[in-house]
Formats: C-alpha cells, sequence, structure tokens
C-alpha cells in the first residue's frame, strides 16, 4: 500500500465523524474526477461526514458536504484526503 | 408547450435560467412563462433548452430560456454543453442572453454561489433568484436577500418554485434592465474557480450562514433508507406495493370501461344495418381501440407511483442502494435516471442519456434502454397475466398477478443487466473504473399539483396514442383481415381468407416453434409501430374469427380458452425484449447520428426476443404446460 500522508482519505472514514476536506487527488485512471469532486464542493477546508454506506463492501457512500448529499463510489471518495475532527494536524 | 420553434419574439430580451441541477429552475420557468414542462426532484431532469414568453410587469415581452443544469461552465456531457454554448454565445441560431436568471437554493449556498460567480465572470448581467429560502428559514438558516445582493453586487429576489409570491418581484425586476446592467461593474469577479470558493466562504462568513453540518429531516429518513439492509428491504416492498396496487386499484374502473365497451358494442351493432360497416365500427374500432382503452386505469395507477416517488426524491436514494449492481455491469451512476426513465418510455430515458458525459456509456445506455419496461407494454402484460396467470394469493396476502408483473419487470432488468455486463466485458474501454458523483437531494412532500399535472399529461399522451397510431392501424388492420371476401360455399372463418389471414398463415411458420398461431403472427406485424398496437389487433383478428353473429366477447377469456399456458408465457418472453416500436428507433436514430445504432438495437433485441420466448415455449411445454 501506498502511503496516504498526512491524512485519511473519504473512503475510510467511520459513519457520523465531521472531517475537513485536506486535498483531493486526482486518481492516474480518471484525471478529471478531482476537477469535478472539486465542482461538487470537495476543496480544502470544507466540512465532510460519511451518512450512509451500501452493502457489500461500504459502497457507494453518501457523503455529507455543507447541506447537500452526494452518492459517491469507494473510488471517488478515495481521491478525498480529510483531516478527523479532534484528531492533531 | 415548447415554443422553441416559434420565431416570433426573436427581437426581444433574451433572459436565461441558469443553475445547479436541481434547484427549481424548470419549476420558476413554468410559473415565469405558463408552461408545464416536466419537474421532478432529481438532477438532470431538463436536457434541452427550453423557451418560454415571460411577460414583465409593464407588459413587456420576454424570451425566458430554460438551460440544463450544470455545476460549472466545463462542460462534459451533452446536456451540460447546451447551458455552456448558450452563456458563452457558442449556441447555433441563438444570441448571447441579455441576462442571466441564475437559480440559487437557499438551503445551498456554497456550492450555488459558485456557478454564480463563474457566471458574472463570463461578463453577462446577472439576477440571482434564491429559491427555496422557506426551507433554509425552517432550517434555521437566515438569508437575507438585500444582504446576499450587497456581497454578489447583483439584485437579489427571494422566491419559491412552486408559489407565486416572489415571481412578482421577479417580474418586476425584469422591467428595469438599468438594474441588472448596472450589476456587471459593481463588484469584481474573482479571479478564477478556484478564488470563487475563497470568495464564497468570505460571502457565507459576512452572512453568518457558513454553518456546519445541520442535522436535517432528511438525514433522518436516510438512516433508514440508506441502510445496508433496511434500504433494500424498503425498497423491495415499495416495489412490490406498486405493482400490487397496478392490478388491484385498476380493477374497478377497468370494469366500467369493459361494461362501457360492451354496451357500446351492442348498440353500434343494433343500430348499423350496413353489414360491412357494422363489421368496421364493432369488429374494427370498437374490439381494437377498446381492448387498448381498457387499461388506461392500470396505467393511470402506475404513473400514479412514478410521480410521488420521482417528487418525493426518492429515486437517487433507490439508484444508491443499486448501485452496486449498475457499477458492477459497468455502467456509472449517470446511467440510472436515463434507464429509470425509460420505465415510463423509452423515448425520454433515451434523451436522458444525454447527461451521459462518456460517449461508450451513454450509448451502452441506450442500447439496453428499450429494456426496461415501458409503459406501452403494461396493455400486453396487463392482458395476458390477466388471461393466464390466475388470480390467487400467495405466501398469505401476496397476489399473484401483481408478482408475474413484478417479475416481468425483472426479467427486463435482467436482460439489460447481461447486455450492459458483455459489452463490459467484452470492450477494452468497458472495463475501466466508472463513476458515480450523484446529489441526493432533500426529500420534500409530493405537491398535489404537480402529481395531478403529471398524471394529466401522461392520460393525454395515452388517448393521443389511442386516437391516432392505434385507431389507424385497427382499421388498416380491419381492412386487411376483411378482403378478399371468402369464396362462395367456404367453410371457415372469412377472416381464414384475407390478406391478413394469409399473412397469419405465411408468419406462423416463422413462429410456430415459439408457439404462436396465425392469430398472434398476424397481430404481431401493425404490433411493429407500437407495442399496444398488439392488443388492439388481437382483438380486431378474433372478433372478425368469431363470425358474423359473434358479438365483441372480451379478449381475455377467449385468449385464455383458446391458447395454451405455454403460449402465452412464451408471448409475455417475446414482449421482454422485442423492440416494437417505430418511434423508439427514430429517437435512438436522431440521438446517435444514424442508422448504424437503431439498426443494431432491432437486429440484437429481437434474436434475444426470439430466444427468450423459443426457451419459455419448450420449457413450459416440458413442464407439462
Amino acid at each position: 500500500m501506498e502511503m496516504r500522508a498526512p491524512g485519511l482519505t473519504l473512503d475510510h472514514e467511520p459513519l457520523g465523524r465531521p472531517a475537513t476536506v485536506l486535498r483531493v487527488v486526482e486518481p492516474s485512471h480518471s484525471p478529471d474526477w478531482a476537477l469535478r469532486l472539486a465542482e461538487l464542493g470537495f476543496v480544502p477546508g470544507e466540512r465532510v461526514m460519511v451518512t450512509a454506506r451500501g452493502l457489500p463492501g461500504g459502497d457507494p457512500l453518501a457523503v455529507r458536504i455543507g447541506s447537500s448529499t452526494f452518492a459517491l463510489r469507494r473510488a471517488e471518495a478515495a481521491c478525498v484526503q480529510v483531516q478527523p475532527d479532534g484528531a492533531p494536524a | 408547450m415548447n415554443e422553441a420553434v416559434i420565431h416570433v419574439h426573436r427581437g426581444g430580451p433574451l433572459v436565461a435560467l441558469v443553475g445547479n441541477p436541481n434547484c427549481g429552475k424548470t419549476a420558476l420557468f413554468n410559473l415565469l412563462t405558463g408552461s408545464r414542462q416536466k419537474v421532478a426532484n432529481y438532477a438532470g431532469v431538463t436536457v434541452e433548452r427550453k423557451e418560454g414568453r415571460l411577460v414583465t410587469t409593464a407588459g413587456k415581452a420576454l424570451r425566458l430560456l430554460d438551460l440544463p443544469g450544470a455545476y460549472s461552465l466545463h462542460p462534459r456531457s451533452p446536456d451540460e454543453k447546451v447551458t455552456a454554448d448558450v452563456l458563452f454565445g457558442r449556441a447555433l441560431g441563438e444570441k448571447r442572453p441579455d441576462l442571466a436568471l441564475c437559480v440559487v437554493d437557499a438551503t445551498n449556498l456554497r456550492r450555488h454561489l459558485r456557478l454564480v460567480l463563474a457566471v458574472k465572470r463570463l461578463g453577462l448581467p446577472c439576477v440571482v433568484a434564491l429559491n427555496m429560502a422557506d426551507l433554509a428559514q425552517r432550517r434555521g438558516v437566515q438569508v437575507q436577500p438585500e444582504a446576499l445582493a450587497r456581497e454578489l453586487g447583483v439584485p437579489v429576489v427571494a422566491t419559491v418554485g412552486v408559489r407565486g409570491d416572489g415571481a412578482e418581484a421577479l417580474r418586476r425586476l425584469l422591467d428595469d434592465p438599468e438594474a441588472w446592467r448596472a450589476s456587471t461593474a459593481a463588484a469584481p469577479p474573482s479571479a478564477n474557480a478556484m478564488a470563487d470558493h475563497d470568495t464564497v466562504r468570505a460571502i457565507l462568513q459576512h452572512l453568518q450562514v457558513d454553518e456546519l453540518i445541520p442535522d436535517t429531516v432528511s438525514d433522518r429518513i436516510d438512516r433508514v433508507v440508506l441502510h445496508p439492509l433496511a434500504g433494500p428491504l424498503l425498497l423491495a416492498v415499495v416495489l412490490f406495493l406498486v405493482f400490487q396496487a397496478v392490478f388491484a386499484w385498476a380493477e374497478e374502473p377497468k370494469s366500467w370501461i369493459e361494461q362501457a365497451t360492451a354496451a357500446l358494442s351492442q348498440g353500434a351493432g343494433a343500430l348499423i344495418a350496413t353489414p360491412w360497416l357494422r363489421s368496421l365500427v364493432v369488429d374494427g374500432l370498437i374490439a381494437g381501440v377498446g381492448g387498448v382503452f381498457v387499461f388506461l386505469p392500470q396505467i393511470v395507477v402506475l404513473f400514479f407511483f412514478i410521480l410521488v416517488l420521482e417528487e418525493s426524491g426518492y429515486l437517487p436514494r433507490a439508484a444508491f442502494l443499486l448501485d452496486r449492481l449498475m457499477g458492477g455491469v459497468g455502467l456509472s451512476g449517470r446511467s440510472f435516471i436515463p434507464l429509470l426513465s425509460s420505465f415510463a418510455c423509452a423515448i425520454p430515458g433515451i434523451m436522458a442519456a444525454r447527461t451521459i458525459a462518456d460517449p461508450r456509456d451513454r450509448l451502452v445506455t441506450i442500447l439496453i434502454a428499450p429494456m426496461m419496461t415501458c409503459s406501452a407494454r403494461l396493455p400486453v402484460y396487463a392482458l395476458l397475466i390477466g388471461a393466464f396467470i390466475p388470480q390467487r394469493h400467495v405466501l398469505g396476502a401476496l397476489e399473484l398477478q401483481g408478482l408475474v408483473l413484478f417479475g416481468m419487470y425483472l426479467a427486463g432488468i435482467a436482460g439489460a443487466c447481461a447486455v450492459a455486463w458483455l459489452l463490459k466485458r467484452f470492450t477494452p474501454e468497458g472495463r475501466q473504473v466508472r463513476s458515480l458523483m450523484m446529489e441526493l437531494p432533500t426529500y420534500h412532500w409530493p405537491t398535489l399539483r404537480n402529481v395531478a399535472i403529471g398524471l394529466w399529461q401522461r392520460i393525454v399522451i395515452f388517448c393521443k396514442r389511442v386516437g391516432t397510431i392505434i385507431l389507424a392501424l385497427t382499421v388498416m388492420l380491419w381492412f386487411l383481415a376483411s378482403f378478399p371476401s371468402p369464396p362462395p360455399g367456404a367453410s371457415g372463418a372469412a377472416i381464414e381468407y384475407s390478406l391478413a389471414g394469409m399473412l397469419g398463415h405465411a408468419l406462423a411458420v416463422l413462429f410456430a416453434p415459439l408457439g404462436f398461431n396465425w392469430q398472434i403472427s398476424v397481430a404481431l406485424v401493425p404490433g411493429l409501430a407500437a407495442r399496444e398496437v398488439v392488443v388492439s389487433a388481437l382483438g380486431t383478428v378474433y372478433a372478425l374469427g368469431a363470425g358474423a353473429d359473434g358479438s365483441a366477447s372480451a379478449l381475455t377469456p377467449l385468449i385464455a380458452q383458446q391458447w395454451s399456458l405455454a403460449t402465452g408465457l412464451s408471448l409475455l418472453a417475446w414482449f421482454v425484449f422485442a423492440p416494437q416500436c417505430m418511434a423508439t428507433l427514430a429517437t435512438v436514430r436522431r440521438e446517435t447520428g444514424g442508422w448504424r445504432i437503431p439498426l443494431v438495437m432491432v437486429g440484437y433485441l429481437f434474436t434475444l426476443a426470439y430466444l427468450a420466448a423459443l426457451i419459455t415455449y419448450h420449457v413450459a411445454r416440458t413442464l407439462g404446460a
């Protein structure tokens, strides 16, 4: 596994834990995802929270951002690096 | 309703409605222009530009354009390109708008304001309609239009899309070009999209609405609806209830129509003296058209549920629950809404595929859309299920007929998934990871008005089909089935000697392996134009075959008695796949720009239909049906 320093990615966040977006990393297979995620509001400093996960495998995820909710597949959520609230920076 | 082709008010000022998907642009458009464009609670309902005429308070006429929603001005899909082209002044046959009317969802300012800033950067004069302000207020987010106007440097009017309150204020504002033209100069636009984020954050902080993550009613509903176990269970229950209701609730009005048809047929039979004219009216028109018309109640019940689900915001949740399936067969989340629309009719579904950015995904979606069970199949399914599936309960409370209908829908979905999976497996682009990125909108109660308008439109569409294509083909079939007359001294029914009878017997050779008799074979021919025509055609063929004295008795008991169960099931299987709809093929040709794809579609769907019916017939025969 590659190191995903410094934070965790959104797809690994537990349900209901607020976090802040650190950055969005574009995956090599779909370079346009980063811009699209940014357009939906996934930009550094925004508050996010995973509100639901599908079965099996926790895919897709429902993610709260501001007052909207988006459904993201795991691969998309993995592009979003986050800093959980209360965790040291 | 769509006035895009009317060139009369070309000269008037052009106002374009711009906004994120599902922010209420079309509801506002309908309110301002008196149109009845389709609205629903999910993203991507509007895929084309629609034009209407708006009259300001002072009586000035403006042209109002409703554009597909977009998250940004970087278009990826064909529908987003429409929006960007119009705003950049690149749209063919359309001037650049004089004013952008930006619709902003007050409950979701952050994302929506970024688009406003992007539109401002184009140098277009802007006016902001602050929509859903009431909903924001109920959530404790107080947005003052004046304060927002100061921050943005453009006029802001509070509106509630489904009510008239803000519309008047907007009409007044549109009378005052000075107010909105001045707006461009008032505040310097931010330099680029990234700077927009900071600008929006600063605005929200000034307005003191930079709230964290509020806990809303929608969240609480989602905790159940999106629950990994409860969610799918709830979805299954909802779908079940819909199909049970399609049979249970429609029973009563159906019998009224049947009685009225029988009375009409008797009355006409007694009234008309000329034998051939009596046959045309009784065996042709009443048996044929009435045979299709009787299914109107079931279509109304089905659409009632579809409209309520559409309005409530539940449908994108269903997409969430089924996403593993979609992803597994190589489809992106964008395919869900087009496929879902295809349950009403494949034509809007195929057009909605314009929201899909990836050309390969769009093509796959178009190819499998006709397998979704459209409402034109409902009369056929209802006829066959009513005739061959006993009306009894299984597992306690479940009605067997409704269960089989549900199974027919599942069969279509399974076929579509199988084809999508094959295309994923055997095309190089098919294996890439696909995206979802779909908004789950806030739930709201369906408005009676919208459901009523939607239902009325479906009724009108159905009656138009019955009154035009079905009527015309029925009359045509009556002629084919009545002439030439049998030779003197012939023993069989007259229809056996007619053109249609000969055609049916010739085609029956092809269809005999499927268990179709010559009457079915004949009915499938006009049924190529539209599926319901098969029902009216069977009505006419059997009414004529019954001989001169045979009053047009109801078709259901007749086929139940004359066909084997295996034949009935085989015909059901045929209709899951058979692409018997000219209008769909014409739409596919238009949307894909050529005959190649529609021909591929016809070829593979007829092959599937033939194989499915063949297997069904022989399996059923083996099992003794």
